[in-house]
């Protein structure tokens, strides 16, 4: 073997005794594991850090955070994680790696709707699962969720997988509005009218209905503010019209974006600073300004592009119902087989 | 590839050294190396009978019929699609003699330097809706919605056979080619000259020649079909591989995955059988010695045109198109894509193909040669037994990962609490430790295959030579076999380190937080149709592809028998 490849084997051999990515326990910092993206968090983070003087380790994940929690257990150098929907943060709490905080300041943030029974987990930002119909080849100007399983729109709808967590937090919201049974027919409908197979994500639905592969289709209510904002997609977007559902009746139904601490917690006061700095006004309004979703903290305005969208009328229905109903919802999928 | 660049040793033991007092380490050593090369398997089935949480009733009652139904229909479409092309394409270039025979003769195996999810990505961007294909036909005929015309769905089981067969059916003409091959002149005269014609000839004489040869190829294509995640969850076809990473990640259920694993370890175990009983039988088939080689027939008029056009589709569809899209792609984006963060996905990918091809050439050369000098039945059976993972797909195996290197850690955290009062941690979860156990598993059997039959060309008079010289096993070792088996070592780590550039379902669910590879940020980019954005990383891992095709395609055809 020739030198220099000796020495490439041996730096490549070095690195993997190098692997420790985070320590556990250093004067003044937290650590993150987050399933949001880096473009939506960092920012945020680089300001709690200037205010506070604690630096923030974070980790950015798709999938898998709770089985990596379970696995680390007592060891976990977490102290947060960042949820991007109800449903993971349901799982990390089947997973029992969470500690409930008890914080006045996150209690007058945050509202009851939108945190853990128990105060392991509270809601950061607000989106509503929205439909979006082609300005084109519809007409509608109000909709239920419960009429896309109606005739009238037999292959006319996308949306994206049927097992994305988007979706299971609407369906669970569903089966505690009208009970199972009501609920799996009514999925059955839905998946009747399909245009074509689920695939893709939100805002592939949207660039769908521009081509004229379809007429209407769920997405979350930011996309539209990313799509507009964006000179390759601003044309997908101005192809539709946002309409918020069900504002005749209970409302559309809310997700939420969310903040945990692990049972594990190294630096757990710190961390409780943190969760505490993004409930507070600065960090909801970043962002809302940064991905045009809704503040969860009371009378804090979200962005303008966000508010020249409308008010409109909140599904009440506490969030942590919609987790404990997930794994029902999550076996539905499966028996309506609604992605085959 | 593994296999092809792995025909099985002799038996050694028939010029068995006696048995020299330095063995039992050898064999300890491959009982070891067995051990922990069985250990996922065994764990896979080890939580599939003792989940904490049974929801094989579920699966059992909802998705299970629909994965395997799937999985069925997706394996015998490829199955017949690749035996059609591949057998066809050999059949040509063994026998005949066509315009562009001999560059055809190794670019039909460019194919294989393209990972399926990669070329399933590029035919998506081409033949959806909103690609230039459909684009172009609604222009021509003045087509403006969905319901003008039908097209069909590139996203199906349909598609997905195509994109497979077309990646996969090297394989097959790789082993039939070698097959007919070393076929003698002479039955091909007797059959002609008792009038029968070509087609005739090819099922009377042909097809069983090559049935062994082919049950090979046909075995690797199919255990590469069962490994693949990326096209399948691409395509929405719900395989078991598809179906184990949804119960996992969206039921958050390793009991169930690992329930769908361990179906999916029958299957591949079930390949591994056929395959490994048509290489025994192959070797049986062979008449003894060649008394004329194949003098190929000249085609002339149109079947020489046919015969021409059906191995430039296949090298068209295969390699040309695929290639050529990444390639524009990456040139237009290039200034989006050609930033830090693309060196640094490479960084990764090198990173762990570089460990993992150093790690298995060393550990394979060792196996190897424990079995030259230590022959034993049981020592063979435990070399059988340390490459079975080829055969299982990544997903499984990063599930027998994760498993018992949880348990590890926790454990050895445990004792560290008792007995030293401190916290060990985690030492393997959770890092590119675990992600290079679950390569090393998978791709044992390149670098003992390599070693194997490196060594098989080394006789023992040279090892008896050393030997009275006075020299131990490990001087041979160093003085005499290693300087001989570089080369052979070598292709086994090029072909390792490829494998571990494009391994895709693996590395996804094992890879330690904000780690990603070429591939992984391939499939998240590409589901996100961006396609355009990561093409720079598709060619990069195209193109690495190509240096072991060229490599096995000297490998095959400078066979002297």
């Amino acid at each position: 073997m020739p030198k220099k490849t000796a020495s490439v084997f041996k730096a490549a051999l070095l690195s993997t005794f190098c692997l420790t990515p985070l320590a556990a326990q250093a004067a003044e910092e937290v650590n993150v594991y987050s399933y949001r993206q880096e473009f939506l968090i960092q920012p945020l983070l680089d300001t709690f850090t200037s205010q506070t003087n604690i630096k923030v380790n974070v980790v950015f994940a798709k999938e898998g955070v709770a089985e990596r929690l379970k696995r680390e257990g007592a060891n976990s150098p977490a102290d947060l994680v960042l949820s991007t929907d109800i449903g993971q943060l349901q799982e990390l709490t089947d997973a029992k790696v969470l500690q409930p905080v008890k914080s006045d300041v996150l209690n007058a943030n945050i509202p009851e709707q939108y945190q853990a029974q128990d105060d392991s987990w509270f809601g950061l930002t607000a989106r509503a699962r929205v439909i979006y119909a082609s300005k084109e080849r519809t007409e509608v100007k109000s909709i239920s969720y419960e009429d896309l399983a109606k005739p009238e729109w037999k292959g006319r709808i996308c949306t994206r997988s049927g097992k994305h967590p988007y979706n299971i937090a609407l369906f669970a919201s569903m089966i505690a509005h009208h009970g199972e049974a009501k609920t799996e027919e009514w999925l059955r409908g839905l998946k009747e009218n399909l245009a074509r197979k689920p695939q893709g994500n939100d805002r592939a639905q949207v660039k769908a209905i521009k081509d004229g592969i379809c007429d209407v289709s769920l997405g979350n209510s930011y996309y539209y503010g990313l799509m507009l904002t964006d000179e390759n997609q601003i044309e997908w977007a101005r192809a539709v019209n946002l309409i918020f559902p069900n504002q005749n009746d209970r409302g559309s139904h809310v997700n939420i974006s969310g903040v945990a601490l692990t049972k594990s917690s190294p630096n757990k006061a710190n961390a409780i600073k943190l969760m505490e700095f993004l409930t507070e006004k600065l960090a909801q309004k970043m962002y809302s300004e940064n991905n045009y979703e809704y503040p969860i903290k009371p009378g804090v305005e979200p962005s303008g592009l966000v508010l020249s969208w409308g008010e409109f009328k909140r599904d009440e229905l506490p969030l942590y119902k919609a987790g404990e109903l997930r794994e029902k919802a999550v076996k539905m999928v499966d028996k309506v087989d609604f992605d085959g | 590839m593994e296999a092809v660049s792995a025909p099985v040793i002799r038996e050694l033991s028939k010029h068995a050294t006696t048995d020299s007092p330095d063995a039992r380490p050898w064999r300890y050593f491959s009982a070891i190396v067995a051990l922990i090369a069985v250990i996922p398997l065994l764990a896979v089935i080890y939580v599939a009978f003792f989940p904490t949480e049974n929801i094989w009733p579920h699966l059992w009652s909802t998705v299970l019929p629909r994965y395997l139904e799937a999985t069925f229909f997706l394996m015998l479409g490829v199955g017949l699609l690749a035996t059609f092309f591949g057998v066809t394409s050999a059949w040509l270039v063994a026998f005949y003699r066509f315009p562009g025979r001999k560059l055809f003769s190794w670019a039909l195996l460019l194919p294989f330097a393209v990972p399926a999810y990669v070329i399933a990505y590029v035919y998506t961007d081409l033949l959806e809706y909103s690609g230039p294909v459909q684009a172009l036909l609604r222009e021509w005929f003045g087509w403006r919605t969905p319901r003008d015309y039908w097209f069909p769905q590139i996203r199906s089981l349909g598609g997905a056979i195509i994109m497979f067969s077309l990646v996969l059916y090297p394989y097959i003409y790789l082993t039939c080619r070698a097959a007919l091959m070393e076929q003698s002149d002479s039955l091909l005269m007797a059959s002609r000259s008792l009038g029968a014609g070509a087609l005739r000839t090819f099922y009377r004489i042909v097809l069983p020649i090559i049935r062994p040869a082919l049950a090979v190829g046909l075995a690797l294509v199919l255990m590469e079909t069962l490994n693949d995640f990326g096209t399948v969850s691409f395509f929405a076809v719900q395989t078991l591989t598809a179906g184990l990473y949804d119960t996992w990640l969206n039921l958050g259920n390793v009991g169930g995955a690992a329930q769908i694993a361990a179906l999916m370890v029958g299957i591949a175990l079930a390949l591994l059988y056929l395959e490994r009983a048509s290489r025994h039988k192959s070797k049986s088939y062979q008449s003894g010695g060649r008394t004329r080689p194949l003098t190929p027939t000249q085609l002339t008029g149109k079947s020489a045109y046919i015969a021409s056009a059906f191995c430039f589709l296949l090298v068209f569809f295969g390699f040309l198109v695929p290639a050529s899209v990444l390639g524009y792609y990456s040139i237009e984006y290039f200034d989006v894509s050609w930033n830090s963060e693309f060196f640094h996905l490479a960084m990764n990918s090198l990173k762990l193909a570089t460990i993992a091809a150093a790690l298995l050439v060393v550990v394979g050369a060792l196996l190897a040669y424990s079995q030259r000098i230590a022959p034993s039945a049981l020592n063979k059976s435990m070399a059988r037994l340390a490459s079975v993972g080829y055969a299982m797909p990544g997903a499984v195996l990063a599930i027998g990962v994760i498993v018992p290197l949880g348990a590890l850690d926790n454990s050895i955290d445990g004792v560290a609490r008792d007995y030293f009062n401190t916290s060990t941690g985690l030492i393997f979860s959770g890092t590119i430790a675990a992600i290079i156990y679950a390569y090393s598993a998978r791709f044992l059997a390149i670098s003992l295959g390599s070693a194997e039959s490196g060594l098989g060309r080394i006789t023992p008079s040279m090892d008896q030579a050393a030997r009275t010289l006075g020299h131990s096993s490990l001087s041979i070792l160093t003085k005499v076999h290693i300087p001989l088996l570089s080369r052979s070592m070598l292709t086994a780590a090029i072909i390792v380190f490829v494998d571990v550039l494009k391994e895709l379902p693996a590395t996804l669910i094992l890879r330690p937080f904000n780690f990603e590879t070429l591939a992984t940020y391939l499939y998240q980019y590409a589901s996100d149709e961006l396609l355009e954005h990561s093409a720079l990383a598709a060619l990069f891992i195209v193109a690495t592809g190509i240096i072991p095709v060229i490599l096995l395609n000297r490998a095959s055809t400078a066979k002297q028998y």
